[in-house]
């Protein structure tokens, strides 16, 4: 996130004893401000901190008497095994956050564009159906889910995922773009609508190509939500062999035997690709959460 | 009803959209009450009327009631506590700072890390083992002569569920922030100059102009944090595992499931959450289409 704000500057002050006085009180609030901002900063990063540092440390650093201390040397033994551990996992992750992110991105445009520039009567009775789906605890459709998975032999193991937080999906993206396309001028359209052009068309040629900061909104947003996933994962995927890398590093890290240098790198491994998105991608990031918010 | 041929294709183009939600999210929601009212209490499906008997069964569990009690505990803390540091980071930063867009970024950076990898470090940093195996906290604490401080943290008799929210808290603080900040920006600042040439200071200035105009803000954030709290999943699972210490009722519909296999009471259990969640948001949602509808 780059964006800078303009501070306005101070308005004149006519006498100097003021100003003096004034300039003191201003500088002392605003180091206070910062000191806060920072002790801030520092209790976010201190998770992050303990993560990085315990992660290249040998095991034998790991005890409680050199708990915060920086290590004396360094290792990258325990990344070199969580990545044995995991990367099959990882590997599930992608595989099912490419095509998910893709899909549901896809589908929300076209829902989003017909549910704010190409209505229907009840279009927004349709829109408060769906944005209740994005609310429900989804526990309470898991059980059922399972069984429909059996009893129409879908496929196995991640198609099942994937097909889940398309499913599942629906709502949030469906909110992002219509957030998104509401912006757009009604002249645009009704050039559009005097060309006689269709709703495809008018789609194709007049919506998608300015669409783009809405895809990178949502498309981040999706593929974040999906690799953090937890819940969907433990109840849909019963093999193993297909688990993506949150249930995966739940079981490694989830037992006491576990050496906490290899803890914490595993954890570290699999936050990578959501921590590199955010870092280059962050303004887009905090535009969906704003979407997440409704109105706000 | 005569511009069937206007608006024909945008339903078409959302109805497997319409359809994809009425089955997976309304029709899933009714099988899931079937299951909690059946008697299918076992490995074996079997869906014979058992009327309330699952719900009964909850009624009586002490570790239901234990749950609830952990779920309030949680609650409480998470709310209030996510509520007061995302306004304070919103409020020290409204004004513009130098680096703003800096301390936003690492404030919302947690938004993109699991709970299960959160999990991890924190399950460290509050590591409730005593003296010679601790980590984390407790032997800051100690360092800095303070163990008095040091304490069971998650484990804890009274608090347990409050030290499990702080987790919660660093997560979800930012978001707090960013849309505080964006109700911040949203106050015209002539109503503020006005307000200052009637001679207000600017303490009163915020307690009469600029806090009141956050009042949508501050429900939207309810809402939003009271529903992830109800659902409150991988961090409980990440930090405590299943013990019943810290077990709330979606841990404790997963345990039913996967290893006790009464998919009734499970069942029962989501049906619940879903009741609770509803009460939440459905006015709101109602209330947020309605204003909506009021602006256009």
């Amino acid at each position: 996130m780059t964006s800078t704000t303009a501070v306005p500057p101070a308005p004149p002050v006519p006498a100097r004893t003021r100003l003096r006085r004034r300039g003191v009180q201003r500088t002392s609030a605003s180091l206070l401000k910062y000191a806060l901002l920072a002790f801030f900063a520092v209790l976010v990063l201190m998770p992050v901190y303990v993560l990085v540092i315990t992660s290249v440390k040998d095991v034998a650093e790991t005890d409680p008497a050199h708990a915060w201390s920086w290590p004396t040397t360094w290792t990258t033994a325990a990344w070199h095994q969580a990545w044995d551990q995991l990367s099959p996992n990882l590997r599930n992750s992608f595989e099912l956050v490419i095509p998910a992110t893709v899909i549901s991105t896809i589908l929300g445009s076209l829902n989003g564009f017909v549910l704010s520039k190409w209505r229907f009567p009840g279009a927004d009775v349709v829109f408060t159906f769906f944005l209740f789906g994005m609310f429900i605890p989804y526990q309470a459709v898991m059980i059922p889910l399972t069984q429909l998975f059996g009893d129409i032999n879908f496929p196995e193991g991640i198609p099942r995922l994937i097909f889940a937080h398309v499913v599942y999906g629906i709502p949030i993206t469906a909110l992002i773009f219509r957030g998104y396309y509401a912006s757009i001028p009604e002249d645009l359209m009704e050039a559009a609508r005097m060309d006689r052009a269709g709703m495809l068309r008018t789609y194709w040629s007049v919506v998608l190509p300015i669409s783009a900061p809405a895809f990178v909104v949502c498309a981040i947003w999706q593929f974040t939500a999906i690799w953090n996933d937890f819940l969907f994962a433990v109840f849909i995927i019963n093999d193993p062999a297909k688990w993506p890398v949150t249930v995966a590093l739940n079981n490694t890290t989830g037992s006491f035997v576990t050496p906490y240098n290899l803890q914490m790198s595993a954890a570290l491994l699999a936050s990578l690709p959501t921590l590199v998105v955010y870092i280059f991608l962050g303004r887009y990031f905090m535009r969906g959460l704003m979407a997440g918010a409704l109105k706000g | 009803m005569r511009n069937v041929r206007r608006w024909g294709p945008g339903l078409l183009l959302v109805s497997p959209s319409i359809v994809l939600i009425a089955v997976f999210v309304y029709g899933l929601i009714g099988w899931n009450l079937k299951v909690s009212l059946s008697d299918w209490r076992s490995a074996v499906p079997t869906s014979n009327w058992a009327g309330l008997a699952a719900y009964r069964d909850l009624n009586a569990d002490l570790a239901w009631s234990e749950n609830v009690h952990h779920l309030l505990g949680f609650t409480v803390t998470f709310i209030l506590g996510a509520l007061l540091v995302g306004l304070t980071l919103a409020f020290l930063l409204e004004k513009g700072v130098r680096g703003e867009g800096f301390f936003r970024s690492i404030y919302l950076f947690p938004m993109a890390v699991s709970f299960i990898a959160a999990g991890v470090v924190w399950r460290w940093l509050m590591n409730p083992a005593p003296g010679d195996r601790s980590t984390g906290l407790n032997v800051v604490f100690e360092k800095l002569h303070a163990g008095f401080l040091a304490n069971q943290w998650y484990l804890g008799q009274n608090w347990g569920m409050s030290a499990m929210a702080i987790p919660a808290i660093w997560a979800l603080s930012g978001y707090i922030m960013a849309l505080y900040l964006a109700g911040f920006r949203g106050v015209p600042e002539e109503l503020r100059e006005a307000a200052r040439m009637d001679g207000a200071s600017e303490w009163r200035v915020y307690r009469h102009v600029v806090f009141p105009h956050l009042r949508p803000v501050t429900l939207a954030a309810l809402i939003i944090l009271g529903h992830i709290s109800i659902k409150v999943f991988d961090l409980i699972v990440a930090i405590g595992g299943k013990q019943l210490v810290t077990q709330v009722p979606a841990v404790y519909m997963w345990i039913l499931i996967y290893d006790a296999q009464d998919y009734a009471k499970g069942a029962a259990i989501a049906s619940l959450l879903l009741l609770g969640i509803s009460v939440l948001i459905i006015p709101y949602l109602v209330y947020t289409v309605r204003s909506e509808r009021r602006a256009a």
